[in-house]
């Protein structure tokens, strides 16, 4: 099957900064691809590369097999892209601005019913004849995730979709992506949010300035480094002059009577730790155990690469 | 082509400038209106341009040519800076529209904006002296040529620009001054030498001087002359814009 992203080898320059230093990528169709990366990593640039927004300097990249050069035409009526910034046309209701927008892919006429659809399920039907203006921030956002759909693409992607999203709205859009996924889009979604991506990705991407660091599923990702590591956490009644050695080397932080020890997930022994603070004369009343999760293993990879 | 896009494209840059038709046609009528009145009281008595063609009369194409000349060249510059500005571009960006829809839907609506005042003037002007039609023909052709060459000027300008200052100059140093300058207000010939030959190089010049004759039958250059200055500045105006636009110039960095 065709992939529905394909990207090789892409750089992009703006001025001295190299944005993007060869970055390759595919994604399948039918994919939940998670684009992770810090403030500035590129992960906008390479979306707009991919949306026509902004030109390559080299590599080639096509969306559903259409070039987004050559072939922009079809390429950009299989994508759908939300942007990161809420930005939007105040001369216009969210209807008239849904109209057209399905307008400019000459599906005007025939776009009625899709968005009354669209409207209902990002909860905007009674904002419909509202203008863009008297919009609050969640409201645009989800006018927004309409606009990217109203042509009804294969490839939609979503440049950080619940960034300042209430909790209740957030969930309700990760609801509403699902639906979208389940309906066989597929869907790229960046975020700064782990815990979203770790729910919901199937397949997750790191990247960082500029390069894509770690691109792997989120079990593989999990499984590896950090990802084997988990945080062992002991409170003791007393204090405890000197540390036991197995103890003292797996030590990451100690404050007052607290102890962090990391340990391996198959190499460490609970246990022994628990039995060897206890031949030290410490009193454990509590111990907590915390496994890696993808922010773990992501701010390992990202610090390693800089 | 993708026509249904063009047409919307277009049919929204109608929408946004009708959305504020106070401003966007009303307003330049009554500017005008406000020359014609203090221009034509003040000299009607002492000036005539052409035989047995009242001052007051002389003035109005003039003044239709230049609210003709500004309000194309607002149209396309000020939607354009306006949704670089607030980002808002992207969305049209995003879409398979072609370099070329993209110019043909603002030039069309630039012309759109730009007749409709220039009619609006005219309805007006009506009511204060009565005006002979010699060629229609000649009037459509150089209302309409007149705005596609303001309109894709305000396309480029619009694109270059990256902040509204950056616009404003464009407006006050080359639209605003070109414009005044270009015998709305007298004929060429009564100027001096060195001015008359500064004129020639002045394209509104003849966007008015053709469009004057339309109306009278008479004009300081050869119309079909007039005509080809404009024509020709339009094509290259033109190529040059599609080429921004189809490189990318500053809107897809
Ligand atoms: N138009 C531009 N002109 C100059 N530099 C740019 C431009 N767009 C992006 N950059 C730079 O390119 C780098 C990557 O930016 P990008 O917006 O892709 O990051 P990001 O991964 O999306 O970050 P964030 O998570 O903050 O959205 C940054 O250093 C940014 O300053
Ligand atoms: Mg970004």
């Amino acid at each position: 099957m065709l992939p529905a992203i394909e990207i090789e080898n892409v750089h992009k320059h703006f001025g001295s900064l190299h944005a993007l230093k060869g970055v390759s990528l595919t994604i399948e169709q039918g994919e939940f691809f998670g684009l992770l990366g810090p403030n500035g990593a590129g992960k906008s640039t390479l979306i707009n590369i991919l949306a026509g927004l902004t030109r390559m300097d080299s590599g080639a990249v096509t969306v559903m097999g259409h070039d987004v050069v050559k072939d922009y035409r079809q390429s950009r009526y299989s994508l759908g892209v939300v942007p990161q910034e809420l930005v939007f046309d105040p001369f216009f209701s969210v209807r008239e601005l849904l109209e057209i927008q399905a307008g400019y892919f000459g599906q005007r006429k025939t776009s009625g019913k899709w968005i009354d659809r669209l409207l209902e399920g990002l909860k905007l039907t009674d904002k419909a004849s509202s203008n863009m203006r008297s919009l609050s921030g969640g409201m645009k956002r989800r006018v927004l995730i309409a606009q990217a759909l109203v042509h009804k693409p294969q490839v939609v992607i979503l440049d950080e979709p619940t960034a300042g999203v209430d909790v209740e709205l957030r969930s309700s859009l990760w609801e509403f992506i699902q639906m979208l996924h389940q309906e066989g889009h597929t869907i790229v979604l960046t975020t700064h949010y782990l815990e979203e991506a770790e729910m919901l990705c199937d397949r997750i991407g790191i990247i960082n300035q500029g390069e894509m660091i770690a691109l792997d599923s989120k079990e593989a990702l999990l499984a590896k480094g950090v990802g084997q590591l988990r945080t062992l956490r002991i409170t003791l009644a007393n204090h405890i002059e000197a540390l036991p050695d197995l103890v003292k080397s797996k030590l990451q932080h100690a404050s007052a009577n607290v102890l962090e020890i990391r340990l391996d997930r198959h190499n460490d022994s609970i246990v022994a730790m628990m039995d060897a603070l206890r031949d030290a004369g410490g009193e454990v009343v509590d111990i907590a155990i915390e496994e890696s999760d993808l922010e773990d293993v992501f701010i390992e990879l990202t610090r390693q690469a800089t | 082509m993708n026509f249904s896009g063009l047409y919307t494209l277009f049919y929204k840059e109608i929408l946004r400038f009708a959305k504020v038709a106070l401003q966007t046609v009303l307003a330049p009528v009554v500017t005008a209106l406000l020359y014609l009145l203090v221009f034509s009281h003040v000299l009607e008595e002492h000036v005539e341009v052409y035989d047995n063609i009242s001052y007051t009369a002389f003035l109005i194409p003039g003044l239709m040519m230049m609210s003709i000349i500004q309000n194309a060249f607002a149209n396309s510059s000020s939607s354009l800076i306006q949704s670089k500005i607030t980002g808002n571009i992207i969305f049209v960006l995003l879409t398979p529209l072609s370099y070329l829809e993209f110019y043909l839907a603002f030039l069309f609506a630039s012309i759109v904006r730009a007749l409709v005042v220039g009619i609006g003037i005219f309805l007006v002007a009506m009511g204060f002296v009565e005006l002979p039609v010699h060629n229609a023909l000649y009037l459509f052709l150089f209302a309409f040529l007149s705005s596609a060459v303001l309109g894709s000027i305000g396309i480029i300008a619009g694109i270059w620009s990256e902040r509204f200052d950056h616009l404003a100059g464009f407006q006050n140093f080359i639209i605003m001054p070109l414009s005044f300058l270009s015998g709305v207000f007298y004929s060429i010939h009564s100027l001096p030498p060195f001015w008359q030959l500064l004129s020639k190089f002045n394209p509104f010049f003849y966007m008015i001087d053709g469009f004057r004759y339309g109306f009278f039958g008479v004009s300081d250059i050869n119309p079909l002359y007039s005509l080809a200055v404009v024509f020709v500045a339009w094509t290259l105006l033109a190529v040059l814009t599609l080429n921004m636009l189809r490189v990318g110039y500053k809107l897809r960095n």
